[in-house]
């Protein structure tokens, strides 16, 4: 089980979390105005990255707000979590490196 | 290639077992090659045999970035079943199915398809109306299906918990009589003896890193670990991997790679008749010829590519098994394992061509592919031939999701499945 830190609560185990998917998806801001393919891409299409990824958590369990974390998909290890609405931010090689150990 | 009968084993018994050959050719990859096969799990080494047997093709490679078949085709819980909803799914597992029946015959190698049929329980009376409506929507297109009481059931699983007492009370089950389970790691050896003999390259420990273009856009070829290597077509088949292989070419898919788990008990005398699966509360079993208890657990909820998940995933589905079949309580637990799935929204596969000329899909079989090993393999082998899909897999496209004609067994199932 991951052990995951909320911003506002602390490290807390992965049961208390719901997954939301990968983070930083922007909705078209006027859906009538984009393509079939534009908005296939906002809805379903996705990075699924092996390596970092930036994904949402929701503390369903807990204080029930939604943040962002980065997380090494062929670990598993977490990079960092931080608030919603922050933009994605640029990992340095070392903790990269960290987390792909 | 060495025939299996009654004969050629007692003639191999006679000689002490020591006149057994290799069942497939181990190669070093050739410069180029008329199509190739990322992915040497069922479903690519199946494909690779169909583009050779039915479409008469003979210079096709096979690359697997590990050992053959060590990926989902290892890990699965092998349910084979052809009851989905909707008429293009129901299609496409049918056909399967139908492949399955005489699959060991057409391989000359057992593949130890047993159809011992699944029962699929209901607990709600939202599972009761669904599953009606899939007896109902699977007798319309031929399929069979039958629905049971709870009574019934158990006449048909004895094992089964059907007291009103418990937390989620079995209110009845469809059955599928004629699905079943077979032996994960035979279908692929199998495939790839018979493709092997009909002069398919099986290359082994070779990673795809690369996917070459012309600058016209058409595909020329696969960087891999053990070199480069010219082609037309490339059908990839990588389950958990397809967004990173068709990412190679700049294509983005609608999939999530997520672990699933799956465990096995010490084996025991043949105690459990058929496979019984509950969707509802999360709990897949059914006997393994060696007596294991094979058990299926639920999908981790992130992006991973780990091969392993939570403990809290299988515990759960533990203490449904529990309550469902009590005399399971003291039974020990061997071994589990996570493979990495590759679902789409809708839950459904793709078999399709992409945007990129000569390259092909297959992908998309999320926890619930096994079960298409042939039926998938003949048709992706019939789109690569003929660079066109067959009308079964036809609605199986990545356009779907941009066009809205989803396939929604997500929806059908209302959990995954
Ligand atoms: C725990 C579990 C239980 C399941 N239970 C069932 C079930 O009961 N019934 C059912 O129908 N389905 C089930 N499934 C799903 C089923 O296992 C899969 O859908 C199916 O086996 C996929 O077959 P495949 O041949 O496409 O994939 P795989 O066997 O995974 O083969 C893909 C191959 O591609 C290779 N590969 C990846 N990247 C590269 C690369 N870059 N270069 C070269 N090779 C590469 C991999 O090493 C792998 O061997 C289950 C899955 C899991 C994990
Ligand atoms: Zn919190």
């Amino acid at each position: 089980m991951l052990l995951i830190r909320c911003p506002y609560c602390g490290d807390r185990a992965e049961i208390e979390y719901a997954n939301a998917g990968e983070a930083h998806i922007v909705r078209p801001a006027d859906p009538m105005a984009v393509s079939d393919e534009e908005w296939a891409q906002y809805l379903y299409m996705r990075d699924n990255p092996k390596g970092l990824i930036a994904e949402r958590w929701r503390h369903s369990h807990g204080c029930g707000r939604f943040f962002n974390a980065i997380r090494d998909t062929r670990t598993d290890r977490f990079v960092m979590t931080y608030e919603m609405g922050q933009p994605r931010p640029t990992i340095d090689s070392e903790a990269a490196a960290e987390a792909a150990r | 290639m060495q025939k299996f009968s009654a004969l050629s084993l007692a003639r191999q018994a006679i000689g002490g077992h020591l006149g057994w050959k290799p069942q497939w050719r181990s190669v070093a990859p050739k410069p180029a090659y008329d199509i190739v096969i990322v992915g040497g799990g069922g479903h690519g080494l199946g494909t690779a045999y169909y583009l050779a047997r039915q479409h008469g093709l003979r210079n096709i490679a096979v690359i697997e970035r590990g050992w053959l078949a060590g990926g989902n085709t290892a890990r699965n819980t092998t349910i084979i079943r052809s009851n989905y909803l909707f008429d293009e799914s129901s299609s496409y597992y049918e056909h399967s199915l139908k492949l399955w029946e005489n699959l060991s015959q057409e391989l000359n190698y057992n593949v130890m398809f047993s159809q011992r049929g699944c029962l699929m329980v209901a607990h709600t009376v939202h599972d009761v109306q669904s599953f009606k409506r899939h007896v109902h929507a699977n007798r319309l297109n031929g399929i069979d299906n039958e629905w049971l009481t709870a009574e019934e059931a158990k006449e048909f699983c004895p094992p089964l918990n059907i007291s009103p007492n418990i937390r989620y009370p079995v209110l009845g089950a469809s059955l599928q009589r004629r699905a079943g389970t077979a032996r994960h790691d035979a279908v692929a050896w199998g495939f790839a003896r018979a493709a092997s003999d009909l002069g398919v390259d099986i290359i082994e420990n070779c990673e795809v890193t690369g996917i070459m273009r012309a600058p016209t856009g058409e595909v020329t070829g696969i960087n891999t670990t053990r070199g480069d290597i010219r082609t037309g077509k490339i059908g990839v088949s990588v389950a958990g991997h397809s967004s990173v292989v068709l990412g190679m070419a700049g294509i983005r898919l609608p999939l999530q790679s997520n672990p699933l788990q799956a465990l096995v008990s010490e084996p025991v005398k043949p105690a459990f008749p058929t496979i019984v699966m509950s969707n509802t509360i999360h709990a897949y079993i059914s006997q393994s010829d060696k007596g294991e208890m094979v058990i299926g657990a639920g999908t981790d909820s992130y992006v991973s590519y780990t091969q392993r998940g939570g403990l809290h995933i299988p515990a759960h589905t533990l203490e449904a098994i529990c309550e469902l079949f009590p005399m399971f309580r003291r039974l020990r637990m061997l071994r589990s394992w996570g493979g990495i799935t590759d679902n789409t929204p809708d839950r459904s596969p793709i078999t399709a061509k992409t945007s990129i000329p000569g390259l092909y899909v297959n992908c998309g079989w999320g926890t619930g592919g096994f079960k298409a090993t042939p039926g998938a393999a003949n048709l992706f082998a019939w789109t690569i031939a003929r660079n066109e899909p067959h009308p079964i897999n036809a609605p199986f496209t990545i356009e779907r999701f941009r066009d809205g004609v989803m396939i929604d067994e997500a929806a059908a199932a209302a959990v995954a499945h």
